[in-house]
């Protein structure tokens, strides 16, 4: 009787510590840690140095390298993100029909996301070879001449940003067409007895109606793409982490792993760590509110 | 994780025509849930076949030139059909002394199928107790779960590093394991698929039956948990097989995961060996793809559910 009294009342605690033991030391104490990190000066060979205070901040806010790589995040970010989630709009209002195959088609939208991402994009560097690149290739072929995408700046944004995209867009296209099946079907009836035609029933009848899902996939994306990291780090062939000659393509997280492994600025890596992680929250935040914003004045 | 809140109110504004839909025709078995669907166009099929083709093209490419001599990923006009060279470029992918392949492909398996086994173990655990289970804090803990899904982990890198330092796990394959063993995402999934599926009669009864907390959670719970089981243990592999940066920062050439060891071909060769990178990529990513083969109906399933984190 005791046994099966202590039992009521212990178990669910014993049930739910190792999930918080285990995140508490691997999750939230690096997280607070990287604060005191970034306070110190610490490197790699000498360990903890002493306390600086604010220096590794006020470091950051002067170096021209974290603006550069977080200009080419927020950039690659932007021109990945705004054209994958039309297209993946677009793609679920295609397949939100009748359809022969349809499982088919569904299938080949996810089988991007189900693949090695450091593998395919081994496969998107060669794509993007500037020399022998099978894309430009195809572009010779249509009279544009070669691109340079890895030493041009904004080439190389598009280059990583298609790579994203292919990965994402089948995802994300799921993800609405899910959120398409649940809309009501007599409010197209209607509006189509209203005279609206296809389009415009998209436009003020399924955006509007998928806000939620929309917001959902904005933060996510937000929360992945302000860490990229993969994609650019294979795409810079020599493992430097510079993102490029000029730094071009760097992203802020490959930064932290230029200082804190190439050059082993603990102190620093960790400065540039947190502010990522304030501004992952910031821009979180920020997006929803925007997005929001925009659907409701529709 | 609910992404379909929609709001029913607005169908309200919407006359309604008539008894029913009064299109009686051969279609009326299914009318039910496809009924009002529009038809596709041809345009629509030219869309999708062209999505499809891009969705398979890269992979497709892979394969080809891991196939091929190296010389043969730059071939002008390029040939998209496989060449006779598979066997020959497997061997040296597994005899290359850069890439430690065998060593790598071994680790990964470990690691994913280890993270994996534990994930959904742990989580499914603590999903039942935050479920089913009374006791003082659990809106708090549930709240709690939910929190931290929304802390990206890569953030702490440099501190996990230092962590790995006092523990001397640098270098080790425990290094890539522990810190994954359980996930937030995890437990809130399977409070979710609990919730739903499990009666509280049943747990009543198994609990007047004298089952203890544990036995009502192996014997009843987790046989009426596989499905949400087996998608959870899959998409853990999946992740624990992708991961990348961490491993990057915490391994060693002689001891990498796969995902290390072909970015150890990626980076060492002067002129690039193609149809090796290739074919190291196409190992690193079969196993994804069988996975797929197997359960991409499932994890569609899912996927549409919203029941998945990126």
């Amino acid at each position: 009787m005791l046994f099966s009294r202590l039992d009521v009342k212990s178990s669910p605690y014993l049930f739910i510590s190792p999930f918080f033991v285990l995140f508490g030391i691997f999750g939230l104490f690096p997280l607070l840690y990287t604060v005191w990190v970034s306070l110190h000066d610490w490197s790699l060979i000498g360990g903890n140095e002493g306390f600086i205070g604010l220096d590794n901040y006020v470091r950051l806010f002067g170096d021209a390298k974290f603006w550069n790589a977080l200009y080419n995040t927020l950039g690659i970010f932007a021109i990945a993100v705004v054209p994958q989630l039309l297209l993946a709009l677009f793609l679920a209002d295609t397949l939100n029909r009748r359809l022969r195959m349809r499982n088919m088609f569904r299938m080949a939208l996810i089988l991007p996301y189900i693949t090695s991402i450091a593998a395919v994009a081994i496969v998107f560097s060669q794509l993007f070879g500037t020399q022998f690149g099978l894309i430009n290739y195809a572009l010779e072929f249509f009279g544009v001449d070669p691109i340079n995408w890895r030493g041009e700046k904004y080439a190389s944004w598009a280059a990583i940003a298609v790579m994203i995209d292919w990965r994402w867009t089948g995802y994300n296209a799921l993800i609405y067409l899910a959120a398409m099946q649940a809309v009501p079907k007599d409010v197209y009836e209607a509006a189509a007895i209203d005279g609206a035609s296809r389009m415009r029933q998209f436009w003020q009848i399924t955006i509007p109606m998928l806000r939620p899902t929309i917001i959902f996939t904005v933060i996510i994306s937000t929360i992945g793409q302000m860490q990229l990291f993969t994609e650019p780090a294979v795409f810079d062939s020599g493992g430097a982490m510079a993102g490029g000659t000029q730094g071009q393509f760097q992203t802020v997280m490959m930064l932290v792993f230029q200082e804190a492994f190439r050059y082993g600025n603990y102190g620093y890596g960790a400065a540039i760590s947190w502010a990522l992680f304030v501004l992952v929250i910031v821009f979180s935040l920020v997006n929803s509110l925007v997005t929001s914003r925009i659907r409701s004045a529709t | 994780m609910t992404t379909t809140t929609t709001t029913p109110s607005a169908s309200a504004a919407s006359p309604r025509r008539g008894p029913a839909h009064a299109d009686p025709g051969p279609k009326r078995r299914r009318r039910g849930r496809v009924g009002e669907m529009r038809d596709a166009t041809p345009l629509t099929y030219i869309a999708l076949i062209i999505t499809v083709l891009t969705s398979f093209f890269p992979l497709w490419w892979m394969f080809v030139v891991a196939t091929k001599d190296s010389a043969a990923a730059s071939e002008r006009p390029p040939s998209f059909l496989p060449g006779g060279n598979f066997l020959l470029n497997m061997e040296r992918l597994f005899a290359n002394t850069t890439a430690n392949f065998t060593l790598g492909l071994m680790n990964s398996l470990i690691a994913s199928t280890i993270v994996a086994v534990s994930v959904v173990f742990f989580c499914s655990l603590a999903g039942f107790a935050l479920a089913k289970l009374r006791f003082a804090g659990r809106t708090f803990f549930t709240l709690a779960v939910v929190v931290t899904m929304a802390v990206p982990v890569q953030v702490g890198v440099i501190p996990l590093l230092i962590l790995m330092d006092w523990l001397g796990w640098r270098g080790e394959l425990q290094a890539v394991i522990v810190p994954f063993l359980v996930s937030g995402f995890g437990v809130f999934m399977m409070r979710q698929y609990v919730q739903q599926t499990v009666p509280d009669e049943l747990l009543e009864a198994a609990r007047i039956d004298g089952c203890s907390s544990f036995r009502i959670y192996w014997n009843v719970v987790l046989p009426a948990l596989r499905p949400a089981m087996v998608v959870l243990g899959l998409l853990t592999f999946m992740n624990t097989w992708n991961e990348f940066i961490w491993a990057l920062a915490v391994l060693t050439p002689d001891n990498p995961t796969v995902q290390f060891s072909i970015n150890q071909l990626n980076e060492s060769a002067y002129s690039r060996d193609f149809a090796l990178m290739f074919m190291g990529s196409t190992f690193a990513t079969l196993p994804l793809l069988i996975i797929f083969v197997v359960l991409g109906r499932q994890l569609v399933g899912r996927i549409m559910e919203g029941a998945i984190k990126a």
